[in-house]
């Protein structure tokens, strides 16, 4: 029996460890050199015993449980091909910052709190000296805390949300209770900390050097007159997640509210496949590796305990307070001005995508990516469709927008040389 | 390590990417782009964007935050769309 994992962060480490555990043969692959995912970089993560670990190897496609396989240098042209069979698969590839675009956003030294945060962690290095930290979301404030322990003056902690909504929640406190007592781990940045507001411009020419700020209201249009300007070298922005689903797509799992539906075993809509982690919603490493030995026990044919299952319980119960608390508002839509770009691979801007709806009458998000080229670059999409969508007033459908057959970028040279069928069917 | 941008020579450590290297050098660009020549860094950090293309050893369009370094690797900046040599 072997089950493959995808994704070695706490997700896919915890699947690959109870899967070991209820004796099957474990392979994790996942694209970067060591394990940890986003949340472990930079520390010292061990692989589990007995898995079999394939560092640098992406999963570039996936025909049912046949998975393609690429290992070595990123984007180098002479990578490793191989074709590897599962019995039984779990996806745990995790999820992306989401950012909005707001005029400037594309200047060099503007970068996702995530890019920062995991800047700092894997390396040390900071983006700049003098930083704001923008978005929505309890991530922004250990993103702000790693920058000033590396001596980056943070000028302001900006949320655009209200966090006073957890006042609602008394369930979703109570189910995060230590995730919310951590908050005293960032006090330091507290004093910082303003809500109801948001980085509304960055300036600058070849790099941000400053930005402007406002207020907000509480759907997230700028309050006139409360505009304020900050020097700046860095803004890192940071408004929620969006999960990583061009595998689970692929491999047929039905999708739910822009994320992977998941029964209690964590088994997904395709027999044999299971999902864990912030592919099946946003919840933090704690529940994305309650979910991750769910499925990995499962997926080797066990049976979860009751302790286990009740803390991924829990855990949802906070990740669906989390997101009702931090839901974006359809104010940032009044941010971006016509020059701004939407889609930065393909440098398109709201002023085309009105364009392309008013005057070429874009129907749905198809026909506007063929009209004005929003989402056709090299990023697929990934950064600015669900923008592009909501700025044109269409609606975005996560699981046809993430049907890609090439999952990860490959070269067309390697796509020529590529095996069909596993070396050794019986390995 | 030895590692040369634009030809000249930075400092990096094992294990570090492209974009820290470049980043810790006090660089924050490394290319620009094809249509409006605008000057771009990093993004993502996570090799979803594709803002951060550089030119390593000849060969173009490589995610300077997902490419680590090996000792010797040339780094150009990336002008526009470059072809493949
Ligand atoms: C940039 C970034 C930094 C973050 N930093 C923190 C932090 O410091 N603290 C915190 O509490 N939360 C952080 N988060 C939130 C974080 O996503 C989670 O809490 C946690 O890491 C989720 O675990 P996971 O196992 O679901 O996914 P992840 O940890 O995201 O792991 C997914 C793994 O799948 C791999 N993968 C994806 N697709 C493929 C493919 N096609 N082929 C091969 N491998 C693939 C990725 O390389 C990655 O290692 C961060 C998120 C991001 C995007
Ligand atoms: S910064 Fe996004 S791909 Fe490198």
């Amino acid at each position: 029996m072997r089950v493959v994992v995808v994704g070695a962060g706490p997700a896919g480490l915890a699947a690959a460890r109870a899967a070991v555990h209820q004796g099957a043969s474990v392979v994790l692959v996942d694209a970067e050199p060591s394990v940890g995912g986003q949340y472990h970089r930079g520390e010292n993560i061990v692989v589990p015993q007995g898995v079999e670990h394939l560092p640098n190897t992406a999963v570039w496609a996936l025909e049912g449980t046949r998975l393609h396989l690429r290992t070595g240098p990123a984007d180098a042209p002479d990578r490793v091909a191989r074709v590897l069979d599962a019995d039984a698969l779990v996806l745990a590839t995790g999820a992306h910052d989401r950012a909005l675009p707001f005029p400037g956003w594309d200047l060099p030294g503007v970068v996702t709190a995530g890019a920062a945060q995991a800047m700092a962690k894997a390396h040390g290095v900071t983006i700049g000296k003098r930083v704001v930290v923008a978005g929505t979301g309890p991530f922004l404030l250990p993103v702000a805390d790693v920058l000033r322990r590396l001596h980056v003056r943070v000028a302001e902690v900006l949320e655009a949300g209200s966090p006073l909504a957890w006042a609602r929640e008394p369930a979703g406190v109570f189910a995060g209770r230590a995730k919310v007592a951590e908050i005293v781990r960032y006090r330091a940045v507290l004093p910082r900390y303003r809500t109801r507001s948001a980085v509304v411009a960055a300036h600058g020419t070849d790099r941000v050097t400053a930005v402007t700020v406002a207020k907000l209201d509480r759907d997230w249009n700028v309050r006139p007159g409360t505009e304020r300007r900050i020097e700046v070298d860095a803004v890192c922005v940071g408004f929620g997640f969006t999960p990583r689903l061009e595998l689970a797509v692929a491999a047929g799992c039905s999708v739910q509210d822009g994320f992977v539906r998941v029964d209690e075993r964590q088994a997904t809509s395709v027999p044999n496949v299971y999902a864990a982690g912030e592919i099946t919603g946003i919840g933090g490493a704690d529940l994305a590796r309650a979910e991750g030995e769910i499925a990995g026990t499962c997926a080797a044919g066990g049976t979860p305990s009751s302790r286990l299952l009740g803390a991924a319980r829990r855990g949802r119960t906070f990740a669906a307070a989390l997101d009702r608390v931090y839901h974006i508002r359809p104010g940032w839509r009044t941010w971006p001005d016509d020059r701004t770009l939407v889609c930065r691979c393909e440098e398109v801007d709201l002023g085309a995508l009105r364009t392309s709806v008013e005057e070429h009458a874009a129907l749905g998000l198809r026909s506007l990516k063929l009209t004005c080229r929003v989402g056709l670059g090299l990023c697929q999409g990934r950064v600015c469709l669900r923008n592009a969508a909501e700025l044109a007033g269409f609606p975005y459908d996560a699981e046809r927008f993430s049907r890609r057959p090439i999952a990860a970028p490959l070269r067309l040279g390697e796509l020529a040389d590529t095996p069909l069928e596993p070396e050794d069917p019986e390995e | 390590m030895k590692v040369t941008v634009d030809g000249t020579a930075v400092p990096a450590r094992p294990g570090q990417t492209v974009a820290a290297a470049l980043l810790a050098a006090g660089r924050p660009t490394w290319r620009d782009t094809r249509g409006g020549g605008r000057p771009r860094g990093l993004f993502c950090g996570i090799g979803v964007c594709f803002d951060c293309l550089v030119v390593v050893n000849g060969v173009p369009d490589v995610r300077a935050c997902q490419r680590v370094l090996a000792d010797g690797d040339d780094i150009r900046t990336q002008r526009g769309a470059e072809l493949p040599r």
